[in-house]
């Protein structure tokens, strides 16, 4: 634990922005699989292909034997996924009720709830932008030519879970969380756009950078993926660095450092 | 210290219970629903900003590669429609009616002698898929030219031969409904050919809407009846069309 002095590291807004984007991704994410689960396939090209195959990843449910079974194909590879995928609780759906919202299948609900938190969401992305260009926030966050100097170190470190606690961040914390703010967020609001057929007609070059309607679609999928697989090790690197310490200073702002002894 | 056990608490309570805790914004007219649908009218005013009169994509013969995927009604099963079809639409008539000075009853040999528009579009259906298509029509703005509306008009609404549902008071017919912004679109047209063929039954014969720049509930098939009105209050359940009355966005532009 570490003993050295509190310091105030994270702003207000810097906080509030954290808690809105938060809420906002749980219910993006879960009103996602429920719009998702009308139609649960993924696949490359402007359209569905339905006369051709241009699916990489579909979720279905199908009689063997008189045995319903849930069944996921990803790359034209089958895997049994009943109880989870296709299948839960005795119906024949692709993620289960307890992953969507609402829990019961309702596409126009889903589809309100979701449109609802990507404005919240993009509203807090540019209130956050701009007050982090401001107040120097912004800069704290991209590394510099010396960050990436002690990358290999800082990853010798994280590997065996040594953390440094200054009121920088370091040099993998800022990778990743730049890559969650410069590219994954505006990649999910870039890609949502694209499947927007009013927005289509205000910037159709955006569907050509995606490759097309569908494309945009699945990269919409995997990029929740992605947002998934950083929310687990960021809930990982928080149990490990110190929970309380750590949820102190996202929620009060202020933190505990090591007191100078290490950088 | 507090915080975070409350926070860990409420979220282990929100783990817990599924998300059934939510479950009331499907209720109609509920706060949670209003809410959350209040995003509507911003994503309409937002999208309407942007887009101005530009036009849907269009793509080329290379991208038609499978027939339009029906979805909704694919066959009306009503007397009048399938007598109709059984005689290959001849005594069709599509009726032009409400705020205008010259009511219209248009015949299909009427609305293909008017200028054309053909365009190859992609539909986007709200499940999710999309599906390209070249599609033949009259201007739908053509027609409301010459039904001339009056100065109080402020939508096009849509009336179609297939019933969706049958309700305790009977049969629920699909109905849509529009803007004059939409309606005067270029692209937006009432199409009789699709893929260089006439308008098969299963999507939407002999007469369907095409609003390229929403999604595909907008645009209605077997349409027989086109009613301009300055509220929508009266219909249905009052949102504007068969799938707003029932959660739907009446603007579908997302």
């Amino acid at each position: 634990m570490p003993e050295g002095p509190l310091i105030y590291r994270q702003r207000l807004t810097t906080r509030i922005t954290h808690w809105l984007w938060a809420v906002s991704l749980f219910f993006l994410m879960l009103t996602g699989l429920q719009i998702f689960n009308a139609f649960p396939s993924l696949h490359i090209g402007k359209e569905a292909g339905f006369d051709y195959d241009n699916a990489i990843l579909e979720i279905g449910a199908r009689e063997v034997g008189g045995e319903v079974q849930g069944v996921t194909r990803i790359l034209g590879a089958e895997f049994d996924t009943t109880g989870v995928l296709g299948l839960s609780d005795g119906e024949a759906r692709a993620f289960p009720a307890a992953l969507t919202i609402p829990s019961k299948t309702s596409l126009a609900t889903g589809r309100i709830i979701h449109f609802f938190f990507a404005w919240v969401l993009v509203g807090t992305l540019a209130v956050w932008l701009v007050a982090s260009a401001l107040n120097g926030h912004l800069r704290q966050l991209i590394p510099s030519r010396a960050d990436l100097r002690a990358l290999p170190r800082d990853i010798a470190d994280h590997a065996r879970l040594r953390f440094h606690h200054t009121g920088e961040y370091s040099v993998l914390q800022k990778l990743a969380y730049a890559s969650v703010l410069f590219v994954a967020l505006p990649l999910m609001i870039l890609t949502g756009l694209s499947m927007s057929p009013g927005f289509n007609a205000a910037a159709p070059w955006l569907l050509e950078v995606f490759g097309g309607r569908q494309t945009a679609r699945t990269i919409h999928f995997l990029t929740m993926v992605a947002l998934v697989g950083f929310f687990a090790v960021h809930m990982a690197m928080i149990l490990l660095a110190g929970p309380l310490n750590e949820m102190r200073s996202i929620l009060t702002g202020w933190y505990r450092t090591d007191g100078g002894k290490d950088a | 210290m507090l915080d975070r056990r409350k926070l860990l608490l409420g979220s282990a309570a929100l783990a817990l219970s599924g998300c059934k805790v939510f479950d009331s914004a499907t209720d109609r007219d509920s706060a949670l629903r209003n809410l959350f649908a209040s995003h509507e009218g911003l994503t309409r005013a937002a999208q309407r900003a942007v887009i101005g009169d530009r036009l849907a994509p269009e793509f080329s013969e290379a991208d038609i590669r499978q027939g339009q995927r029906p979805n909704g009604s694919v066959n009306p099963d009503g007397a009048e429609y399938r007598r109709m079809a059984g005689t290959g639409f001849r005594d069709y008539r599509l009726t032009v009616t409400g705020l205008v000075d010259s009511p219209q009853s248009l015949s299909l040999a009427d609305l293909t002698a008017l200028p054309s528009r053909t365009q190859i579009t992609r539909h986007d259906c709200v499940e999710g898929w999309s599906c390209i298509a070249k599609w033949q029509g009259v201007p739908l703005g053509t027609v409301l030219k010459l039904a001339q509306p009056k100065l109080t008009a402020r939508y096009a609404v849509f009336q179609c031969f297939d019933a969706i549902e049958r309700s305790l008071s009977g049969e629920v017919f699909y109905y849509e409904s529009i803007d004059l912004i939409d309606a005067f679109h270029p692209q937006t047209i009432l199409a009789y050919a699709m893929n260089g063929a006439p308008l098969p039954v299963a999507n939407g014969a002999p007469l369907r809407l095409r609003v390229e720049r929403q999604l595909g509930y907008k645009m209605a098939k077997y349409v027989h009846t086109i009613e301009l009105v300055d509220s929508l209050a009266s219909l249905g359940f009052g949102k504007g069309s068969y799938w707003a009355d029932r959660g739907y966005e009446w603007y579908a532009g997302i």
